[in-house]
């Protein structure tokens, strides 16, 4: 499948998901909140240009803001991650971006660790910066990092099962 | 001058991120302000559009417990209507939801307008509510909203066909409420952690609460009728700084699953603002 056909209709199905499903499950206790609509930055081809990476970051982020009422709030950590992407790639893949096809991040490309990590470190930099922002407005510091944990943890849970989901096939062969 | 440019050009990348970065704070810092035209643009129509698509299918899923609670409703309406009630004297009946002109001649105060609320959130900060009801059904900013169970809100923001809601569960949001038993009149905000549980606080000491306590909204707000249930009283804590209660507060609403709401509107809510923002200039 062509890669931009694929990167909309997974976008479309990721938001839908994220929205209208995952949030709307009552929530199991006051820390978790289940996110995991960064992912699709984290999916996006390793040769996309990094302009078109801030852009397509900042646009994910306000679409999710439009839904939750929060105007700009996601659209400030989902915009870090796509401006940190490329550094965090390129220290853990000694590979430049042009070497690339139209491959993206997946356990296979990157190798099962590396993938890992890169996941990992990119997702506690979207919730520490989004609940950051949370906190600066209101909130105590043992929220602050109640939050980050289990917020993150419910986060890495999810993505494991969504990276199942969508990269199915190339871990079969 | 060609400096200038090899500059921009060499950093182009950390500029924009920083340009995106700061529209998306100052929007994010400014939202009080913002909210109403963030939420009136076509925006608020479109996803309000989507949300009552999804929303058309979610709620069959919630069909049963809104029966119930709708029965519960209609029982407790049906307890009050005139032929069930005897008074002992027809002078002094009273009727909470009237306001008098003179002895004979009454009207409505409250005037109850349904509407279903079509998104909701309660994992956020500051969540908010959509409305499938607007400014063409004649929905306007600061009106309450309140639900079977209890009271839920105040609408912030209004496009044609769709309102946006403040809910309880806002950091910002500010209701006065009074203990049913009497006495004891305090203002209930959110901490932002449960959204099972309110604060009441500025409550003193001097009056006894006990846990189970109902909350109810007071007669001296100019939006939601008097009487309206906010909760029951689940913690008394008292602060060690003033002079103060801080009270936990079960809400009566469950604001994970609220389906259906009422927007009411004060029909002398304009008369009231009037003088009392007459009396605060002089």
């Amino acid at each position: 499948m062509n890669v931009v056909i694929r990167n909309i209709i997974r976008i479309a199905f990721v938001l839908f998901f994220q929205v209208f499903i995952v949030t709307k499950i009552p929530p199991l206790h006051q820390f978790i909140v289940p996110y995991f609509y960064f992912i699709l930055i984290l999916w996006l081809p390793f040769r996309i240009t990094r302009i078109n990476l801030l852009f397509l970051g900042f646009t994910i982020g306000m679409v999710v803001d439009w839904f939750f009422k929060t105007p700009g709030l996601h659209a400030a950590a989902s915009l870090l991650i796509a401006y940190f992407r490329p550094y965090v790639v390129n220290l853990l893949l000694p590979k430049e971006a042009t070497e690339w096809g139209n491959e993206e991040p997946n356990s296979k490309t990157m190798g099962s660790v590396p993938y890992v990590i890169y996941i990992i470190i990119l997702t506690l930099l979207h919730h520490f910066y989004l609940i950051f922002l949370e906190w600066l407005q209101f909130g105590s510091f043992l929220f602050f990092i109640g939050k980050l944990l289990a917020t993150g943890m419910v986060s890495l849970l999810l993505i494991m099962i969504a990276d199942l989901f969508f990269n199915k096939k190339s871990r079969s062969r | 001058m060609r400096n200038v440019f090899l500059f921009i050009r060499r950093y182009a990348v950390f500029i924009l991120f920083l340009i995106l970065q700061g529209i998306s704070l100052s929007m994010l810092f400014s939202s009080n302000r913002f909210h109403n035209t963030f939420f009136g643009m076509v925006s608020g129509e479109v996803s309000g559009d989507i949300n009552r698509r999804v929303n058309n299918i979610e709620e069959y899923f919630t069909l049963s417990v809104e029966n119930k609670r709708l029965r519960e409703q209609n029982a407790f309406l049906l307890s009050r209507i005139p032929s069930g009630v005897m008074s002992p004297d027809s002078l002094t009946e009273m009727v909470t939801d009237t306001a008098y002109i003179d002895s004979v001649k009454q009207y409505l105060q409250f005037q109850y307008l349904s509407a279903k609320i079509i998104s909701n959130s309660v994992f956020l900060q500051q969540n908010y509510l959509t409305l499938h009801r607007g400014s063409k059904q004649g929905v306007e900013s600061n009106m309450a909203v309140v639900g079977t169970d209890g009271i839920i809100g105040t609408v912030v923001g209004v496009s044609d066909n769709m309102s946006l809601v403040m809910s309880l569960l806002h950091k910002q949001s500010k209701v006065i409420a009074l203990l049913k038993k009497g006495s004891g009149l305090g203002e209930i905000t959110w901490d932002g952690k449960n959204p099972q549980y309110l604060l009441l606080k500025k409550i003193p000491k001097t009056v006894v609460v006990k846990k189970g306590d109902e909350v109810v909204t007071s007669p001296y707000s100019d939006k939601f009728p008097p009487g309206s249930r906010i909760g029951w009283i689940e913690e008394v804590k008292q602060d060690q700084e003033t002079n103060t209660y801080i009270l936990k507060v079960k809400t009566a609403v469950d604001f994970s699953n609220v389906q259906h709401a009422f927007i009411v509107k004060n029909q002398l809510g304009e008369e009231m603002e009037a003088i009392q923002s007459k009396q605060i200039k002089e």
